[in-house]
C-alpha cells in the first residue's frame, strides 16, 4: 500500500520534472525563432555582400567586420531627412492621441451629458471599420482641402483614433467615481479633476497607448505610401523600402538601415514595458 | 418690519427662481464642459473618419476617376465583381490568410501566455523577446524574413539541402507559387503572436487562484484544470482575441507586398489580397467606384465575421 503511495508520489514528481524540462524546451525553441531574425539583422549588418550568404563556414561576426556599412547609409539615402519625418510625426501623432483621447474618454466615463450614448457609439461602430475601407474617400477629401504630399495629412489622419477613446475610457471606468465627486464637492472644476486625479492614476494605460500608437505610427507603411510623394516628406519605412527597390543587392546596407530603424521603437518600448501588461489588463483589452 | 420681511420673502423668491435659473444653466453648463473635453477628439475623428466612411457607402455606387464629373451606376461596380479573375484570387486569397492565421496565431499566442505566467527563470525576457517582432518595423523584418528564406542562398534552403537532404531542383520557394500563403501565414504568426500574447497573459492574471487549489484538492491534473479552468475563464479574452485577429486579418497589405511583391512591389494572382486590390483600383488605375465596390465586400466581410461571432459569444453566455 505505502510501496504504491510512494510510487505514485514519484511519478508525479518525475511527471513535474519532466513538465518544466518541456516548457523550458518550449521556451528555448520560441525564443530562438523570435530571436534568430534580429541577430541575424545585426550580423549582416556588418558583413559584405558576398559574406552575407556565405554558409560555409558562418560567421555571426565576420573576421573584418564591415561598420562603414552604418556610415555609407546615411549617403546613400536622405536617412537623416527621414528619420527627422518620422520622427516628427510619430512625437505629434502620440502627443494629440494621448491627450485627445485621455481628454473625450474622461468625459465620456465620468460626466453625464445629452447624446452621450450615441456619440460613443459613433466611436464604437468604427472600431470594426478596418481603415483600408474608407481610405481612398479619406485621400480624396485631404486631396480636397490640399494636404496631399504634406505630412499633416498623416497626423490628421493618425492622432484622432477610435481605439484610443475606447482604450482610456476603458480603464477610466475601472476608477471609482467616489474621488470624482469629492474632488467636486471640494469645489475643483472637472478640468482640475482630469488633470490633477485622473492623469496621474492613468500611468499604465496611458503608458500602453503610447506604445501602441509609438509603434503604429513609426511602423506605419500604407498611410506613408499614400500621401508621402516627395522624397523629402517620405518616413523611415518609406525610404528604406524605396532603398531595397532600388538597390535589392546592397543586403549589408538594408540591414544596417533596418538596424537604424527599429532602435527608437526598442527604446520606447523597454521604457514603458513595466506598466504594459498592467495597461493591457487594466483597459478591459481583454474584452 | 412687516414689509421689511415682505422685501425679504420677495428677496427669497427672486433667489429661488435664480436659482432655478442657475441650475438649468449648470446643466447646459454641465454639457458644455462635457463636450469641451470631447471636441478635439470628436472634431477630428468625425472630419477625418465618419466623413470619408459616409463617403465610402456612395462611392461604390459610382463611377469616378477623381477628376472628372461623378456619376450614379447603381450596382454596376458589384456585377463586375464577379466576372473579374484577379478580384475572386484577392477574395480567395485572403479568406485561405484569415483562416490559417487566425486559429494557429490563437494557439500559439495562449501557449506562450500559459507557460510564460508560470513561475520561471527570467520570465520578464522572455516576454519581452515574444513581444519583440510586434514591435519591430515591417519592412526591416521582412527584409530579414527575405533573406532567411531566399531560395537559392538562404539558411533555410541551405539546412534542408545539406542537412534534410532535399535536392537542389526541389527546395521550396517560399515567396511565390502555392507556398507564399502559407508563408505569409508563418510570418503573421511569429510576428503578432506576442501581442496575442499579452492580452491572454491579462487575462490569466484575472483568474483567482483558488480556482486552481480548489482544482488540485479535486486531483485534476494539469490537462483537466485547463479543460475546467483556464479555458473556461478565459472565454471572453478569447473572444476578444478572436474578433481582433479576424478584423486585422483581412486588413493585410504590407505583409504580402513586402514579402511576395519584390522590388516594384506588384503582386501576382497567387499572392494577391483584397487591400492591394483596392489599392491598385484607386491609385494605379483611378476607378474609385470599383475600389470602393471591393472595399464594401472587405466590409461585408468583417462585419459577418464579426456578427457571428458575437452571435456565438451570446449563445455561449447563456
Amino acid at each position: 500500500m505505502s510501496a504504491e503511495k510512494e510510487k505514485k508520489l514519484r511519478s508525479k514528481r518525475r511527471n513535474a520534472v519532466i513538465g518544466k524540462v518541456c516548457i523550458y524546451a518550449i521556451l528555448l525553441l520560441i525564443t530562438a525563432a523570435m530571436v534568430v531574425p534580429f541577430l541575424w539583422m545585426l550580423s549582416a549588418s556588418i558583413k559584405s555582400n558576398r559574406e552575407v550568404f556565405l554558409m560555409d563556414p558562418f560567421e555571426w561576426i565576420p573576421k573584418v567586420p564591415k561598420w562603414d556599412n552604418y556610415i555609407k547609409i546615411w549617403t546613400k539615402i536622405p536617412l537623416l531627412k527621414f528619420v527627422q519625418n518620422t520622427v516628427f510625426l510619430t512625437i505629434v501623432v502620440t502627443c494629440l492621441q494621448l491627450l485627445t483621447s485621455s481628454f473625450a474618454a474622461y468625459s465620456f466615463a465620468k460626466l453625464e451629458f445629452k447624446h452621450k450614448n450615441a456619440l460613443f457609439l459613433a466611436y464604437i461602430a468604427t472600431i470594426a471599420m478596418p481603415w483600408q475601407v474608407y481610405m481612398v474617400p479619406q485621400f480624396i477629401m485631404m486631396r480636397a482641402m490640399g494636404l496631399n504630399d504634406k505630412l499633416l495629412a498623416m497626423i490628421c489622419l493618425q492622432a484622432f483614433s477610435a481605439f484610443g477613446v475606447f482604450m482610456m475610457k476603458q480603464f477610466y471606468d475601472g476608477i471609482p467615481i467616489d474621488l470624482c465627486e469629492a474632488a467636486r464637492i471640494d469645489g475643483m472644476s472637472e478640468y482640475g479633476i482630469y488633470a490633477k486625479i485622473m492623469l496621474p492614476l492613468s500611468k499604465p494605460a496611458l503608458s500602453t497607448l503610447t506604445i501602441f500608437t509609438f509603434v503604429n505610427t513609426w511602423n506605419d507603411y500604407l498611410g506613408p505610401l499614400i500621401y508621402l510623394k516627395t522624397e523629402t516628406k517620405k518616413t523611415i519605412q518609406l525610404g528604406l523600402k524605396m532603398f531595397i527597390g532600388q538597390y535589392s543587392a546592397e543586403y549589408g546596407l538594408i540591414m544596417a538601415g533596418s538596424v537604424l530603424s527599429l532602435i527608437p521603437v526598442i527604446i520606447v518600448f523597454l521604457c514603458l514595458q513595466k506598466y504594459f501588461v498592467e495597461g493591457v489588463a487594466s483597459t478591459g483589452l481583454k474584452g | 418690519m412687516k414689509e421689511k420681511r415682505k422685501t425679504t420673502n420677495a428677496g427669497n423668491g427672486q433667489k429661488t427662481a435664480a436659482g432655478k435659473k442657475g441650475g438649468l444653466s449648470r446643466q447646459a453648463k454641465r454639457d458644455l464642459v462635457a463636450y469641451s473635453f470631447i471636441a478635439p477628439n470628436f472634431i477630428g475623428f468625425a472630419v477625418f473618419t465618419l466623413v470619408p466612411i459616409i463617403f465610402a457607402f456612395a462611392l461604390a455606387f459610382m463611377d469616378w476617376d477623381g477628376s472628372n464629373a461623378i456619376r450614379f451606376v447603381g450596382l454596376a461596380n458589384f456585377i463586375k465583381l464577379p466576372q473579374d479573375t484577379f478580384f475572386k484570387a484577392a477574395f480567395k486569397n485572403t479568406i485561405i490568410y484569415v483562416i490559417g492565421t487566425v486559429p494557429l496565431t490563437m494557439i500559439a499566442s495562449l501557449a506562450l501566455a500559459i507557460v510564460l505566467n508560470q513561475k520561471i527563470k527570467a520570465r520578464g525576457f522572455f516576454r519581452t523577446v515574444a513581444f519583440f517582432p510586434y514591435v519591430a518595423s515591417l519592412v526591416a523584418i521582412t527584409a530579414v524574413w527575405g533573406m532567411i528564406f531566399h531560395p537559392s542562398k538562404g539558411p533555410v534552403n541551405y539546412l534542408l539541402l545539406t542537412v534534410f537532404g532535399v535536392p537542389q531542383n526541389e527546395l521550396p520557394k517560399w515567396f511565390s507559387g502555392s507556398l507564399v500563403l502559407f508563408t505569409l501565414i508563418l510570418f503573421s504568426v511569429w510576428k503578432y503572436m506576442g501581442y496575442y500574447m499579452v492580452i491572454y497573459l491579462a487575462g490569466l492574471q484575472g483568474i483567482s487562484a483558488e480556482l486552481y487549489e480548489a482544482g488540485s484538492l479535486d486531483g485534476a491534473n494539469t490537462w483537466q484544470k485547463f479543460k475546467y479552468i483556464t479555458w473556461p475563464q478565459l472565454r471572453s479574452t478569447t473572444f476578444f482575441v478572436v474578433v481582433m485577429l479576424t478584423i486585422n486579418c483581412f486588413k493585410v497589405y504590407d505583409i504580402a507586398v513586402m514579402l511576395a511583391g519584390g522590388g516594384d512591389g506588384k503582386l501576382s494572382t497567387s499572392a494577391t489580397v483584397l487591400v492591394y486590390y483596392i489599392y491598385q483600383n484607386a491609385f494605379n488605375y483611378w476607378d474609385l467606384g470599383y475600389s470602393s465596390a471591393i472595399a464594401m465586400v472587405l466590409f461585408v466581410l468583417v462585419l459577418i465575421i464579426t456578427l457571428i461571432q458575437f452571435r456565438y459569444e451570446k449563445k455561449l453566455e447563456s
